[in-house]
């Protein structure tokens, strides 16, 4: 605690003396203006360089310079204009709507960077508190363990690699990634990108990468092209084309609600007194099959012969 | 990323409290006067806590070319006075992290159709942008797509139901029993979760909360008739996730194929492991389990209930009685 403190004393009176500087001060300066340095010169050398990452790290941007070409040791400033957040003002709604923002990523990965900012507006002179607005609680979540690293790859422009199950695939295969952005779409996360296995643009669903992401490339080194909408990416890959085709359903009378919403057309049978027929659009047979069956003998597949089929073995499959 | 800085339960390191004590002051200096009870409740600490950092800040001591003590301050009579400041009166720029987390659930607030007053969201948005500067850029890396289908009118009655107490008539799908179900419930809360809508309410008809989602929701009507939620209903603790287990479900457990693995995606398993060959095995605990029969025909030979025996047995029976339909 003590020792907690004093470089707590330390980093804050170092930040106040580069903040408060006009011109570039030298190490021995630094040392000369801030208490709690030790005598040796090695021994405050080696303290202060871990204080500059510690300032960085927080996001204190740390300048180093020379005051004129004949200075042959470079000296240190934290210009208050780069320090500074701009000034902000909010009107009362305003600030009820980034109170309700903040509690958003609540328990989620950047749940503290929130708060953090959180504070810094408050610090600002804006009074925004974290606290429900009345009636509504909106979140996002980040279960998958992928978000983290992925999201730090897509900031700092920084390829990847990970472990990825495909569909249906038995195996995960490693797959490189110059990830573009994440976006969220119907509740599940993704990332989009260009994949450099394939030289394709590429989407991965961050709840099928099996085992850590790892960094493969330095920061920076990711160009996302001009005029990418990841989110377009990530939508465009999520529909599948649309080629329509028209299915004849038998359906119990009362049941099958939810396909009778999507229904085009609808009778009763005449042959099978009780029951109704149905008309109604569907594209991708693999999904439409799976559904039709999931309905029993409620509902019973006419036409055509290959949806007929696809139901038959779905209940086989489920009978054996 | 440094982590969640304040939100765990690890003991505050040195640089936590420097990010502290770097908003304090301008946390004061903006306010002119503030009570100290107040400012330790604005920043989660209690008050003994909050005198030592004000102490500690007071104490700064620079000792060349002259001594001084760049900050000046009192506390006399629980308010803060922050008479001298030096160069620390502002708060520090937002970080990436900061800015992204803030402008990312900004630009999903305003993809929920008439949750919120689009003026002021995008008011804020538009001043956030311009505080955060070069900050802010990451953020367009992440977006939320809000599912708004068929919620949008719905969505703002209910809003108004929520604030104004009535009563609501509900006329609901349940598509794990392909039912259209008939209720009155009295509304609590709209939940947006991971772009889905949902309405928190107690169900007259179940007599518990339950969780509506909006895009089930066939028909509204809003009562002329004052909600009377119960004082011991319970509101869902979203952060411990949107449906938990009850003590009185039912524990089924199915084995999976690889192209069944999606079923772990969709639903909330209490246990998930790998059996080989991209096969898997899954628990999940339900109230009912005829959406698990139904769930069991559309997996077919991808998905084998497993336990209880029962529901395999009914399945099995399900799956004949279907199969008799196509037999001519």
């Amino acid at each position: 605690m003590a020792m907690s403190r004093r470089k707590t004393e330390r980093l804050l009176s170092l930040v106040v003396c580069l903040l408060s500087a006009r011109r570039y001060l030298t190490a021995s300066q630094i040392r000369d203006a801030v208490p709690g340095y030790p005598e040796s010169f090695d021994a405050f050398k080696r303290m202060f360089e871990r204080d500059k990452d510690e300032l960085r790290e927080l996001g204190i941007p740390l300048e180093t310079g020379t005051n004129s070409s004949l200075d042959e040791e470079p000296g240190y400033r934290i210009p208050r204009q780069a320090y500074g957040l701009p000034e902000i003002r909010l009107e009362p709604d305003e600030a009820a709507i980034l109170g309700l923002a903040a509690r958003v990523w609540r328990r989620a990965e950047l749940a503290g960077a929130a708060a953090g900012a959180l504070l810094k507006l408050r610090a600002a002179g804006i009074d925004a508190e974290e606290t429900t607005q009345p009636g509504i609680e909106p979140r996002l979540q980040t279960g998958e363990p992928a978000f983290g690293p992925l999201w730090q790859a897509v900031r700092d422009a920084r390829p990847v690699s990970f472990g990825y199950r495909a569909a249906g695939r038995s195996a995960a295969q490693q797959r490189h990634l110059e990830p573009w952005g994440v976006v969220n779409r119907h509740g599940r996360w993704y990332v989009a990108g260009h994949d450099t296995d394939r030289g394709e643009v590429r989407v991965f669903r961050l709840s099928r990468i099996d085992g850590p992401v790892s960094f493969s490339g330095p920061a920076g080194a990711v160009t996302v092209p001009p005029g990418t909408d990841v989110r377009e990416t990530v939508r465009a890959w999520d529909t599948q084309p649309e080629t329509r085709r028209t299915a004849v359903l038998r359906l119990r009378g009362g049941a099958g609600f939810g396909l009778r919403q999507q229904a085009t057309g609808q009778r009763p049978d005449p042959e099978h007194p009780g029951w109704d027929l149905a008309e109604m659009p569907f594209s991708d047979l693999g999904w439409f099959g799976d559904h039709i069956a999931s309905f029993g003998a409620d509902v019973v597949a006419i036409e055509p012969a290959d949806l007929r089929e696809a139901v038959i073995g779905r209940l086989k499959g489920a009978l054996a | 990323m440094s982590g969640a800085p304040g939100t765990g339960t690890h003991p505050a390191t040195a640089t936590d409290r420097l990010q502290r004590l770097l908003a304090l002051v301008p946390y004061v200096v903006s306010r002119k006067v503030v009570g100290l009870a107040e400012t330790a409740a604005a920043f989660g600490v209690s008050e003994p806590q909050l005198v030592d950092d004000l102490n500690l800040l007071w104490c700064v001591e620079l000792r060349s070319p002259d001594p001084y003590c760049p900050i000046d301050l009192s506390y006399e009579g629980g308010e803060i006075e922050v008479s001298q400041a030096e160069s620390i009166d502002r708060p520090l720029r937002l970080g990436v992290d900061e800015a992204s987390a803030l402008l990312v659930a900004l630009r999903m607030l305003a993809e929920v159709p008439s949750l919120e007053d689009r003026s002021a969201l995008s008011r804020t948005i538009a001043k956030l942008e311009v505080a955060a500067g070069a900050a802010g850029a990451a953020s367009a890396q992440v977006a939320v797509q809000v599912d708004d289908r068929g919620a949008g009118s719905m969505l703002a009655r209910l809003r108004d139901a929520v604030q104004r107490g009535r009563r609501l008539h509900l006329s609901y799908y349940v598509p794990g029993r392909d039912e259209a179900t008939e209720r009155d419930a009295d509304p609590m809360r709209l939940l947006v979760v991971d772009g889905r809508t949902y309405l928190e309410a107690w169900c007259l008809r179940a007599e518990a909360v339950r969780l509506f989602r909006l895009d089930r929701v066939l028909a509204l009507t809003v009562l002329d008739q004052p909600a009377a939620v119960p004082p011991h209903a319970q509101s869902v603790d979203v952060d411990q996730g949107l449906f938990r287990p009850s003590p009185d479900d039912v524990e089924v457990v199915l084995e999976l194929s690889p192209l069944g693995r999606w079923v772990a995606e969709y639903y909330p398993c209490q246990a998930v492991s790998e059996l080989g060959d991209g096969r898997l095995r899954v628990s999940l605990r339900t109230p009912d389990t005829r959406w698990v029969r139904r769930l069991a025909l559309r997996l077919g030979e991808d998905g084998r209930v497993i336990a209880p025996p029962e529901l395999a047995g009914q399945v099995r029976q399900d799956a004949a009685a279907a199969l008799e339909q196509y037999t001519p």
